[in-house]
């Protein structure tokens, strides 16, 4: 029997052994993570309602999700797990009906259960918002008709027509399950507190400075959280981040460094720093406030698209900042994304510069528009806002165009937006899941898409969307994508996608159990996250 | 060389150039900063016509080349020419130091003559606001100007001039509130003569050494400001060219690999700070009568 035993032992270590990569280790318990956020704080700390990673960074260890991406596989479109279910459901009736059940003995910070009912109020105030209620990825829900919660244990999505991005959608790291008995009394209170179910409890936050957590004991994951706490740490400027992970004050920041950053701490730290690297689904978005003068004028929003040269600026920008490929709506490596064939007859595009400048110049002239000059808001983020700012700065100047930059802290950029107080501003376009359809949505007008600051009008636009998130046959949708497009960039000049996203994580080789993504704002809840100290 | 009493005796026969001749001959370091000052004028005036590129204009092909003779001082990460953006950013420094210095001096020597001349309530509520704008240190106080306005040229210029206004009100005061009780102030009440009379022609002049000196150390304070707020990302924003804001961003990222880019801009702000302190230094010597009987 012992022969047997021994024997089986052995045989089960190897078989182990062959697929365990040779550097694989058991997650060891302990320990406090410093990370940097390269930010100076969100303006709130309200998961539904905000888009910046300064406040996912801060808050996403809190919070639990429905549905989220494989932490171990977490660049994938399709491969999601329970968090807070107890099994991914098959769709019934033709793809309209999702039926997820709730774990059970899950507790909030507070002590509280939670429920089905915690869940879908919490969806119901992404998808259905109440009055005086901001959700920012509303619109990324028009398939959704009602979310039931029939018992404590069940929550049921209703679909109108069934469509492929509604479980990408689902997935969406932002989707925090808040406490129904406290949103009941208080809608806003998540703006200014934290109290979820996450891996990690909160212990003190001081504003635009730093958040701490510990450890949830009562976590439901088994095993999980590895650390004992963390220590997130607001800095805005790079080269603080930087100086921070070389005097090991910090083992990392999430969002990602410049080329330059990494190539630094690679020399200066050799192998006690390790580098993961993704294509990044993020991009600037330049916009123009269609509610000001002169830019309700469709010929000066184009003139200034067309002054942009995107092929030549990619080349450079890479090796300075953290953007790399010239792209459309759609995540360059996306199926759906359009070709360089596609794209180069949209303004900002063209292969031939000085023509696309010259008919930028008769555009502002016919438009009365000439010598203009205007303000542009940025945000005071140096990779890559300010550099992607100061760069179309200048490809401006080469049209007549004058254009003064007003760099300001996140909070003040995204309420200045919010009240569409700007003339020209860098927005921001980030996205979760790779999900060509829904993620197009946030062009949609703010009418439709709260978080979109163009303020435009278009229904045209709307009813090409309206027909693409419909559309079940790939092929299809890819036609109506590149109408979509067109109607974006080219026939409204509504908004310019800038070049897409690199990313860059060095991070000190003791940081294991995370995985880069092609997102900053997926696999963040520190869960897996241990120390090799 | 030291000077004879003869020397030292004010003489209302001696021209300009002879008074500006005798400076330059007692007060070699002064003289030294004053050139400095005046390069940096001429300089700054003049930034269209001698600064060799656009100082906002990128070029990819030159991205972070070191000095060179097509660029002296090298290029920045945008591949912008740093010894133009030096140039141009000598303007700035001189707009910037020299509005808030003006406007900081001149309200704090309006300031200061009105509250020593008419004492009082006015007196007390006039030395108590600046007590309480003097309890921030310059730079902690525009930061909170600059955090509410928001940045750019103007509100960088408001930012600095609001701290140096009690600055400058506190010195003028003390030396007007000896000549208040001068005979010949009360000769002037006894005679009629208005206040404001009686402030611009009898107490003005008579303050005018200290306020030129305070004036001349405040254009340094504000160019050091100035720096301070742009470094933090507060000042003038990109592209602009500015001494502080060449400082940060690509300056501190590139440090090891091209430190030209910080190392210019700060020899730059070096100079003009040397420049300006040594010529107030040396004003004051030249204005201060008991420093001239030396």
């Amino acid at each position: 029997m012992r022969a047997w035993l021994l024997t089986t032992g052995l045989c089960a270590a190897m078989a182990l052994g062959a697929v365990w990569p040779a550097d694989a280790q058991a997650p060891k318990r302990g320990g406090t993570l410093n990370y940097m956020i390269a930010a100076d704080g969100g303006p709130s700390l309200d998961g539904h309602k905000e888009t910046t990673y300064a406040v996912l960074h801060a808050t996403a260890p809190f919070y639990s999700n429905l549905i989220r991406v494989n932490p171990e596989n977490p660049s994938s479109t399709t491969d999601f797990i329970c968090d807070l279910c107890t099994e991914m459901p098959v769709p019934t009736d033709g793809g309209l009906t999702f039926a997820f059940k709730i774990r059970g003995g899950v507790q909030f910070h507070d002590g509280t259960p939670l429920d089905a009912h915690d869940v879908a109020v919490s969806w119901r105030r992404i998808i259905f918002p109440p009055e005086g209620v901001s959700s920012a990825r509303e619109a990324a829900y028009p398939m959704v008709d009602k979310i039931e919660d029939p018992d404590d244990r069940t929550v049921i999505f209703r679909l109108k027509f069934p469509t492929l991005s509604f479980m990408p959608a689902l997935a969406d790291p932002w989707s925090f399950i808040y406490s129904r008995k406290v949103l009941e009394k208080d809608q806003h209170f998540y703006e200014r507190n934290i109290m979820g179910s996450g891996p990690f409890k909160l212990t003190s936050y001081e504003i635009g400075q730093a958040i701490h957590g510990e450890r949830n004991p009562a976590y439901y994951q088994s095993g999980q959280p590895y650390l004992d706490g963390f220590n997130g740490i607001f800095a805005p400027k790079q080269q603080t981040r930087v100086d921070a992970i070389r005097a090991d004050r910090a083992a990392l920041e999430f969002r990602g460094m410049s080329p330059s950053a990494r190539d630094q701490l690679v020399k200066e730290l050799g192998d006690q720093v390790s580098v993961q690297e993704s294509d990044w689904n993020c991009g600037n978005v330049f916009t123009p406030n269609h509610k000001k003068k002169p830019f309700d004028d469709v010929r000066v929003r184009k003139a200034l698209f067309m002054a942009v040269d995107q092929w030549h600026g990619a080349e450079a920008l890479r090796k300075i900042a953290i953007v790399r490929t010239v792209g459309g709506l759609v995540f360059p490596g996306s199926p759906f994304a359009a070709t360089r064939d596609e794209l180069i007859h949209f303004p900002g595009y063209g292969t031939d510069i000085e023509n696309a400048r010259a008919e930028a110049r008769r555009l502002l002239k016919e438009a009365g528009a000439e010598g203009l000059t205007v303000e542009m808001l940025n945000r005071n983020v140096d990779q890559p806002y300010i550099i992607v700012g100061t760069w179309l700065v200048d490809e401006f100047r080469k049209i007549g165009v004058t254009v003064r930059q007003n760099i300001v802290p996140t909070g003040p950029w995204l309420e200045k937006m919010r009240a569409g107080d700007f003339d020209l501003a860098m927005e921001a376009y980030c996205q979760m899941v790779v999900n060509p359809i829904a993620d197009s949505g946030r062009y949609l007008p703010h009418e439709i898409y709260k978080e979109n600051f163009a303020y435009h009008d278009d229904p045209k636009q709307v009813e090409i969307y309206n027909r693409m998130v419909r559309e079940t046959d790939p092929a299809k949708a890819r036609v109506l994508m590149r109408a979509y497009e067109n109607q974006v960039i080219n026939v409204g000049a509504h908004q310019l996608p800038t070049l897409w996203f690199y990313r860059i994580v060095p991070m000190r080789a003791y940081v294991k159990g995370w995985k880069i993504s092609n997102s900053h704002y997926l696999n963040q809840n520190l869960a897996n996250i241990w120390l090799d100290q | 060389m030291s000077a004879t009493p003869a020397d030292d005796a004010p003489d209302p026969r001696r021209t300009v150039w002879q008074s500006a001749l005798r400076f330059c001959r007692r007060e070699p370091l002064g003289t030294f900063g004053l050139l400095l000052v005046i390069i940096m004028a001429l300089t700054g005036f003049s930034a269209e016509w001698i600064a060799p590129y656009n100082p906002t204009a990128n070029d990819f092909a030159a991205m972070t080349e070191p000095p060179s003779l097509e660029h002296l001082l090298g290029t920045d990460q945008f591949g912008r020419d740093l010894m133009s953006r030096i140039i141009h950013g000598a303007r700035t420094a001189l707009i910037v130091g020299l509005t808030s210095a003006i406007f900081g001096g001149f309200s704090g020597l309006v300031l200061g003559v009105s509250s020593a001349y008419f004492g009082g309530k006015i007196d007390l509520i006039v030395q108590r606001l600046s007590d309480i704008v003097m309890a921030f240190p310059l730079i902690i106080l525009a930061l909170a100007v600059v955090a509410i306005f928001g940045p750019g040229v103007q509100n960088v210029i408001l930012a600095i001039t609001i701290p140096l206004i009690p600055r400058c009100s506190r010195v003028v005061r003390a030396s007007a509130l000896t000549i208040r009780s001068m005979p010949y102030v009360d000769a002037a009440r006894a005679c009629g003569f208005g206040h404001t009379r009686i402030i611009l022609r009898h107490m003005v002049p008579n303050v005018m050494a200290p306020f030129l000196i305070m004036v001349t150390s405040f254009v340094g304070q504000a160019i050091l400001a100035e720096a301070s707020l742009s470094y933090l990302g507060l000042g003038v924003q990109e592209p602009v060219p500015a001494w502080g804001l060449m400082l940060q961003g690509g300056a501190e990222e590139y440090a090891s690999t091209a430190p030209w880019i910080a190392i210019f801009p700060g020899v730059a702000i070096m100079l003009a700070v040397l420049g300006i302190n040594l010529f107030g230094d040396a004003l004051r010597d030249a204005l201060d009568p008991k420093l001239r009987e030396r």
